[in-house]
């Protein structure tokens, strides 16, 4: 009995058990509370936004409360829809009317289901821990309550995102978590840096959204509306062609929100932003929003196989591309960005496979959403008692002087890695067992960078916590955070080693998620039992080599003789530069080359229009003598013009 | 003489007419001029009565002939006006309508 | 207009008087509007105007517009061309117009569009002409209620009240606009007889009539200054100019001691003084 097996009693239900969510159940009982969920949070934000000055005091613990209500209405959700038979856990809530053109109706409709809920969950619970971690790490910032406005705003616009019952409303909060994001990564806007960064990212998801709107565009030519009900409920009525534009479209969108390559450039510039909101972005919100638009769209996917392909591909690039970048960074959060690169490149393949992979990408959403907000909330505990240094290299020996942050971290850095029993283990090993079930090449792609992710973690680990010190003088003092940060981060560490076994505990999430994503399981093209071992001991490979290369002395400043695979991995893959060289100058070209064509030539025609009725006017005024006999002659001439038409006609 | 002469003679004397309206430039002598053009409408009007045989065109000439009356008595206040002011009778002078 | 059920025959249109009459009185309304034209004076070009609608009040007539040439003749000839040669009076009589064109072309241009347009309505009238019978009487349509007269006033109070009552409110609104335009406020009294008078005795020295020349002169001439009872010359007699010119006559010095002697009361014959009551008394 292999491992996995022996902890989750695995579905032998060899059949594929067809998604049966039902979109159009209206709302009841407890249920109609549901917009309480966003109305929370977008209380807080409009309120702290507004009230000014006065509330600086105390307006960041309005921000926790609001989140923590936002939690425990979702906890109450919870527990009532497990109360309910599988049949009622699907609920609408209509709100209002929102377009009414014709026969093109969308509402403003909250959808609550399994999968909804597994997000609201998510994104409550971690966001009110990482809300409660801010209150201590931002605790110096002067504008802190603005700080807890915008973090609030970020977890509505999710909730929004996750809670919506059509594409338009979905795109909405789409929109507000890209308006939320910028708002947060650009939050130390003094510094350049952090003003740049924050545009990047705005910009680079103003791209994903364009695919986000031809999305809507064609659902609307295609289906003739954007409700989830009249998108997926019809998906067989449309043509594969039709279905497979949809698909990527809406897979460039989630490209964008995700960080997927070709959209990743935004990413590792996100870390400008303060610890907190790396942790938001990375674990709870905006980069989970991809994920959840394709194991939403589910339907989609299985009706246009390239695109699902497509999905497997970028998911497999990206998961490389994100583990390389972060085996050669020194920075502990862009290390740390790669990684989430690279997880939610493991889901998007997941997510690509269709239902033998769309509960796991799930199930992999939610436990790296408890580890790397475990570890993000650590490194910026870290940063927090090394004066914002984040360069590993001037890190080391620090599981001494921060107990607490090393225990925690470390369970962070197991979970991920997928050791057993840590919650990385159970998710991850699926995935790449699901796809062992699609083919050779997905299935080698995901180990393999299973034990990359060992490696970059490892070395991560033992640079800041293992060795000699090497801090800098200038002033670095390493302490522990004081308990309001460490408190979050010490449930966090226990969700990593926890959430794993809770959820696969008697399938508990597939059956949890079934009834809205559908589930199937097929033969694997290697032995379980082969996949399994192979994979464990790649990660233990990994690590070891990690750990015995960076276990010695590590130079200060990074070594110049390295090979071309590192220099690329230290530029981030040349995202950048590829960006620069094939969009920005030739973008730049063609800006510069329309202005001339606009100040030149359609100016040029402007003006010349202008110029020639001014000169001819100028001309033809010279007709006005004011002379009463020179008007009467023109009349006269006018008079016998006419007549000799007149008589010309008649004759 | 059929009518066909009266009315040759009406555009003669209207085209006399409309040539002293243009050539004149006493402002009484451009006004003599309009009248003599009404007076060759007339003149066919009533040529035209007589070619139909009835009396419309004589009724008509005779309106012709009351606004023409009543046109003459304003525009020779203007005249006087205008002369009073400028001290000239001539169309040329009030030529501030120009460009 | 109906065809009038009467097959009139072309010649039924055939106005009265006949061809001398017409082509009198058209060469001297042409040669009227001529000119009108080429006249320097104002007057004469009033003058020519007259003439040339009372030949066209004559050919109304002959048209079968008895009313319409009465009309012509009162209104137009004896109302407005007066009308015109009093505004005249007011603006100048001899203010005679100069021939010299000051716009460039100008005349040019208007002869031979005025040609043109004399020649394209005579080909549209001869072309019309040729091809349209004359329909119905004119003595019909006089006849038919008792006149011309009644006709036309049949037609103007019924078919044409309207135009009537409008061209009445004209009429009444031209006579008060020409009373607006001309009247001209007075910002000081009127100035009476009296004051006039007073006025000319403060400011000249002889108030009344100047002496008249040649008095008492033994040529009686406008060139030889009167002499004033006393015996002194009085230059002021002499027009102005005659003195610029230096053409006073100068007075005998027996002259002046004639008119001393008559001044005195002796008649004076012959160097002798008579008593000029005796004289008188015969």
């Amino acid at each position: 009995m292999n491992l996995t097996s022996s902890l989750i009693a695995s579905g032998q239900e060899s059949e594929a058990v067809e998604a049966s969510v039902n979109y159009a159940m209206q709302a009841s009982g407890a249920f109609t509370w549901m917009w309480l969920l966003i109305a929370f949070p977008l209380f807080g934000a409009a309120f702290l936004l507004l009230a000014g000055r006065r509330t600086d005091k105390w307006g960041h613990w309005l921000g926790v409360a609001m989140s923590l209500a936002s939690f425990a209405t979702a906890v109450v959700m919870f527990f009532a829809m497990i109360a309910s038979p599988d049949a009622d856990r699907s609920q609408t809530l209509h709100l209002w009317d929102w377009i009414a053109v014709g026969r093109f109706e969308v509402p403003i409709a909250l959808h609550l289901d399994q999968l909804s809920m597994t997000f609201v969950l998510l994104i409550t619970g971690v966001g009110s821990l990482i809300h409660i971690y801010a209150v201590g790490y931002m605790a110096e910032d002067p504008a802190r309550r603005r700080f807890f406005a915008y973090l609030n705003l970020f977890v509505a616009a999710m909730l929004l995102l996750v809670l919506a019952d059509s594409y338009l409303v979905l795109y909405f909060g789409w929109e507000g978590v890209g308006l939320a994001s910028y708002l947060l990564i650009s939050f130390f806007q003094y510094k350049p840096s952090a003003a740049v960064a924050g545009k990047k990212a705005f910009v680079v998801n103003r791209v994903g959204d364009i695919g986000m709107s031809i999305a809507i565009m064609l659902m609307f030519v295609t289906f003739g509306s954007v409700t989830f009900e009249g998108v997926l409920g019809n998906v067989g009525m449309a043509s594969e062609t039709a279905n497979t534009w949809i698909g990527l479209m809406l897979l460039l969108a989630a490209c964008g929100k995700s960080a997927q390559f070709p959209l990743q450039s935004w990413l590792l510039d996100a870390m400008e932003g303060p610890t907190p909101v790396s942790a938001l972005i990375h674990a709870a919100t905006m980069v989970t929003a991809g994920v959840y638009l394709i194991v939403r769209s589910g339907p989609i996917f299985e009706a246009a196989p390239t695109a699902a392909t497509a999905v497997i591909v970028i998911g497999a690039i990206t998961l490389m591309f994100g583990a390389i970048i972060g085996c050669a960074k020194d920075d502990i959060k862009k290390v740390l960005a790669g990684s989430t690169m690279s997880q939610i490149g493991y889901m998007m393949l997941a997510a690509g496979l269709g239902p033998i992979g769309y509960v796991f990408a799930i199930f992999h959403l939610v436990a790296h959403g408890c580890f790397k907000a475990n570890m993000f909330l650590g490194a910026g505990s870290i940063m927090h008692g090394m004066n914002d240094q984040v360069d590993m290299r001037r890190f080391g020996a620090l599981r001494f002087v921060m107990v607490g942050t090393f225990i925690t971290f470390s369970a962070g850095w197991l979970a991920i890695m997928g050791i057993p029993p840590f919650a990385g283990f159970f998710s991850k090993d699926k995935i790449i067992e699901a796809a062992f079930m699609h083919g050779w090449i997905p299935g080698l792609v995901a180990a393999i960078g299973a034990g990359i992710t060992a490696f970059y973690m490892t070395r991560l680990w033992t640079m800041t916590f293992t060795g000699k010190a090497r801090w800098t003088e200038d002033n670095q003092h390493p302490h522990e955070s004081p308990k309001i940060m460490l408190i979050p981060i010490a449930i966090l560490a226990f969700l990593s080693v926890s959430i794993g076994f809770i959820l696969a505990y008697g399938d508990a999430i597939i059956n949890w998620l079934t009834p809205v994503t559908g589930y199937a399981e097929q033969e694997t093209v290697l032995n379980h039992y082969i996949i399994e071992y192979g994979t464990l001991a790649m990660v233990i490979a990994g690590a070891v080599i990690a750990y015995l290369q960076y276990r010695r002395d590590v130079p200060i400043t990074p070594p110049q003789h390295v090979s071309a695979l590192t220099t690329a991995a230290r530029r981030d893959l040349y995202g950048d530069a590829f960006n620069e060289a094939v969009f920005m100058r030739p973008g730049q070209w063609l800006t510069r080359s329309l202005v001339f064509l606009d100040s030149r030539v359609v100016d040029g025609a402007v003006n010349g229009v202008a110029a020639l009725a001014g000169g001819l006017s100028g001309r033809l005024r010279r007709l006005q003598t004011g002379y009463v006999r020179s008007y009467g002659l023109w009349m006269l001439i006018g008079a016998v013009v006419l007549l000799g038409f007149l008589i010309l006609v008649r004759v | 003489m059929t009518p066909e002469y009266y009315i040759i003679l009406s555009a003669i004397l209207f085209t006399l007419g409309a040539l002293g309206f243009l050539v004149r430039r006493n402002a009484i002598i451009v006004f003599m001029c309009v009248e003599l053009m009404l007076n060759a409408s007339n003149l066919a009007f009533v040529g035209f009565a007589n070619q139909w045989g009835n009396l419309d065109g004589q009724t008509i000439a005779f309106y012709v002939m009351v606004v023409a009356a009543a046109e003459v008595v304003v525009g020779l206040a203007i005249i006087l006006m205008i002369y009073r002011t400028r001290r000239s009778a001539s169309v040329d002078e009030p030529n501030l309508l120009k460009f | 207009m109906t065809p009038t059920p009467i097959s009139a025959a072309p010649e039924a249109a055939v106005a009265m008087g006949g061809p001398f009459l017409f082509w009198v009185c058209a060469i001297i309304a042409v040669a009227g509007a001529v000119g009108m034209l080429v006249s320097r004076k104002a007057v004469h070009s009033a003058l020519f105007v007259v003439m040339t609608m009372i030949s066209i009040a004559v050919l109304y007539i002959s048209l079968n517009a008895p009313f319409l040439g009465m009309v012509q003749v009162i209104v137009y000839t004896g109302a407005i061309m007066m009308l015109f040669v009093f505004v005249m009076m007011i603006v100048g009589v001899d203010a005679s117009d100069s021939l010299v064109e000051t716009l460039k072309g100008q005349r040019w241009l208007a002869l031979g569009t005025a040609f043109a347009f004399a020649a394209l309505l005579i080909i549209a009238i001869s072309n019309g002409f040729g091809s349209i019978a004359p329909t119905g009487s004119i003595e019909a349509a006089n006849a038919q209620y008792g006149g011309n007269v009644q006709g036309l006033a049949h037609l103007i109070f019924t078919r044409y009240v309207v135009a009537f009552e409008v061209t009445s409110a004209l009429l009444i609104v031209a006579a008060l606009g020409a009373m607006m335009l001309t009247f001209r406020e007075r910002f000081a009294p009127k100035v009476s007889q009296e004051e006039m008078s007073i006025e000319r005795f403060k400011r000249d020295k002889h108030p009344g009539n100047l002496p008249g020349a040649g008095t008492y002169a033994r040529h009686n001439a406008v060139d030889t200054p009167a002499l004033l009872p006393d015996g002194s010359v009085a230059h002021e007699s002499v027009p102005n100019a005659l003195i610029d010119r230096g053409s006073e006559r100068a007075v005998n010095r027996a002259d002046v001691d004639e008119v001393r002697t008559i001044s005195e009361g002796f008649d004076y014959v012959d160097g002798d003084s008579v008593q000029l009551d005796e004289e008188e008394g015969q």
